[in-house]
């Protein structure tokens, strides 16, 4: 039975389009427009190091930047999925170093096709996810808990793995070509003009859709704004990249990983489930939603992209050795997402803020690098940045707690 | 009430917990398009009849049936098939995700063509649907895309209701929808509860405010100690007939009402 209320939402539209001046800024406090936010600390960073030294914005150390990103970005698409819910996952550099061995010890060892044994490595790192992830679901151990007693014993394995001599050349053209291709100006530009056109009608196309279905949509005017940005933001990247060796492959394949699973995270049931029980796990188990699978399989992809992670940093390095994915990889891999806004609570972020995040820790660790400062600087200078990021983050959930939302 | 046009009834329903007997031998009916308060003291068995109705409880002994057919609820899940939905205090919503996507949590409309196999979210007939659902219902919110956690009491319990009603159910029974709301909120509530008996929806309102199940409800059924202690028409009743049922104090004063009369209790 239907009862007629003609217009009844309409009114409610057109005061929250007045508002929108006052409400970017409340979201801004709010910590909504997280991303603008990066954007800016980014572009400071940027700026600070260029003003110490003008190497920093050369095309051959913006190159080299991204290429140095490219493993802990790939590590923090995984981590993003685990935050996500809320959880965490201390293995992922255990396992990143543990899955590279495996590929490295059954390509150059064994003579395995190249290809194979990156898929060995790769489904290395699901099955330990899935273990880990059945561990913490079935017995309500901690996943912090799980992880930290796979951070161990997947470190005692990947010395197993290595053998004697602690060390695994690779010599393998396709392994070590991952990380060492660069495609020719010609193919940067039709890379960036097909990613340019599929990302202007996906945009507009949505738009019109929206439109004809009769439902609130962004203003014209911004969205193609937003088009016009990301044109170029490509347009210079490849500019960048030309005027250096060119575009990297590596560089691609982050951006493909974290464009596929920003996909996932905000356009399937898979990753509305995901936020659902990251935001209320209560709530999402009463409308019917099987969380602990879903947990599961949110731990074996987060263990994936660490065993992705480590095989690029492997190709690299030209090598895996008994220190692949120690160090500080795995807290860098965390902080990153963190630092550009995705909550530690769970429920709150985005893949986008994977990619940010390296970029923020990378360009930091890059800058003081050129710089030419000690290591116990740029520890410190990296720990405070986590610290700000933190703070900022806390205020604002207060501003939003202020707000009564969670 | 007779069981002709009933949506649910209960008859001789009985559960034991331990030494406690939490319901004993209720016999129970909603009606389509009738509003019946559920009233009692702590512990008169509310909670328990309620969540016997939604599966959570399997009963003792009693028989349901459900519009006229003989059925047996075997668990939450087989509530919710026969069309019985339940909105509880807590409302389980996400603060985190917007009316849509609360809405239609655990049931999203999955966009056709090849992105069903990735179970691409179709999120232009989810906005649309919310839109019609909740103009129907005359719930006003900023916005189908503000989160929940934004919204106010009133709004959130609103939209908590109107997610019970995607399921297309027969019966909806709210749990407390009015505790902790203030009075313009209360206010949206109760309007919005007279809107399901206008689709012939049966409805069962939990709740400790008498002034507010007068204000809604048809018929007013008071539990005590597990037992049916009246069953009043709401218009033919006075507040303090049902004070008097739900406290046991002043017992049979309120016989004089079209439906019988309390009986089964005695003071």
């Amino acid at each position: 039975m239907r009862i007629a209320i003609p217009d009844s939402a309409a009114p409610a539209e057109s005061p929250s389009e007045q508002a929108s001046r006052s409400e970017i800024v409340r979201r801004f406090l709010q910590g909504d427009l997280v991303s603008l936010r990066v954007i800016f600390a980014i572009a400071l960073i940027w700026l600070v190091f260029e003003l110490q030294n003008d190497r920093f914005l050369s095309a051959t150390n913006l190159t080299n930047l991204f290429l140095q990103i490219t493993p802990v970005g790939l590590i923090s698409v995984g981590v993003v999925l685990a935050l996500l819910l809320g959880e965490i996952d201390l293995s992922i550099g255990a396992v990143s170093g543990l899955a590279a061995a495996v590929m490295a010890v059954l390509n150059v060892q064994h003579g395995w096709d190249p290809a194979l044994a990156i898929v060995a490595g790769v489904l290395t790192g699901a099955a330990i996810g899935l273990g880990q992830g059945l561990l913490f679901t079935r017995f309500r151990i901690p996943s912090f808990v799980v992880t930290l007693a796979g951070l161990l014993a997947w470190q005692g394995a990947l010395l197993q793995v290595l053998g004697k001599t602690g060390t695994v050349n690779l010599t393998n053209s396709s392994v070590v070509n991952l990380a060492n291709t660069f495609y020719s100006d010609t193919v940067g530009w039709i890379i960036a003009a097909v990613a340019i056109g599929v990302y202007a009608l996906v945009t507009l196309g949505g738009h019109w859709r929206r439109v004809r279905t009769g439902v609130t949509t962004e203003p014209l005017g911004l969205l193609i704004l937003r088009v016009a940005v990301f044109a170029a933001v490509g347009i210079v990247a490849i500019v960048i990249f030309n005027s250096d060796r060119g575009l990297p492959l590596a560089v691609l394949i982050l951006l493909g990983f974290v464009i596929g699973f920003q996909l996932l995270t905000t356009r399937t049931t898979f990753g509305r489930h995901l936020f659902a029980a990251g935001g209320s796990a209560e709530a999402a188990r009463r409308a019917g939603i099987r969380v602990d699978g879903m947990r599961v399989f949110a731990f074996a992809l987060c263990s994936s992209m660490a065993a992705v992670g480590g095989i690029m940093a492997a190709s690299r390095l030209l090598a895996v050795n008994q220190s692949s994915g120690g160090s500080d990889l795995l807290l860098l891999a965390i902080a990153g997402p963190v630092i550009a806004g995705t909550s530690l609570f769970g429920g709150r972020g985005s893949v986008w803020s994977a990619l940010l995040g390296a970029i923020v820790i990378g360009s930091i660790s890059n800058g003081m690098d050129l710089l030419a400062l000690e290591s116990s600087v740029k520890f410190m200078v990296t720990g405070g940045v986590l610290l700000v990021a933190v703070v900022v983050d806390a205020v604002a959930r207060m501003h939003r707690q202020a707000e009564g939302r969670v | 009430m007779s069981d002709n046009g009933a949506v649910l009834s209960m008859k001789g329903i009985s559960k034991r917990f331990g030494p406690v007997q939490a319901l004993d031998e209720v016999d129970f009916t909603v009606g389509a398009g009738e509003v019946v308060g559920l009233v009692g003291d702590n512990g008169a068995g509310k909670s328990t009849l309620v969540k016997a109705i939604a599966g959570i409880y399997s009963i003792d002994a009693g028989e349901f049936s459900f519009e006229g057919r003989p059925v047996s609820i075997k668990g939450p899940n087989s509530a919710t098939a026969l069309g019985i939905a339940t909105v509880y205090q807590d409302l389980a919503l996400c603060d985190n995700l917007d009316v849509v996507a609360n809405l239609f949590l655990g049931r999203e409309v999955i966009a056709a063509g090849p992105g069903r196999l990735a179970r691409i979210l179709d999120e232009t007939t989810m906005e649309r649907r919310s839109h019609e659902l909740l103009e129907q219902l005359s719930v006003t919110i900023p916005s189908v895309r503000s989160e929940v956690g934004t919204l106010s009491g009133g709004q959130r319990q609103q939209v908590a209701v109107a997610r019970s009603l995607l399921g297309e159910p027969k019966l909806v029974m709210l749990d407390e929808p009015t505790a902790a709301l203030g009075v313009p909120q209360t206010k949206q509530v109760l309007g919005l509860i007279k809107r399901l008996r206008e689709r012939e929806l049966g409805v069962i309102v939990v709740s400790h405010n008498l002034a507010n199940v007068f204000e809604v409800c048809d018929r007013i059924f008071v539990l005590r100690l597990g037992r049916r202690a009246g069953d009043f028409d709401a218009d033919e009743t006075t507040e303090e007939q049902i004070v008097g049922a739900i406290t046991g104090a002043e017992f049979g004063n309120g016989n004089g009402n079209g439906n019988g009369g309390p009986k089964g209790e005695s003071a």
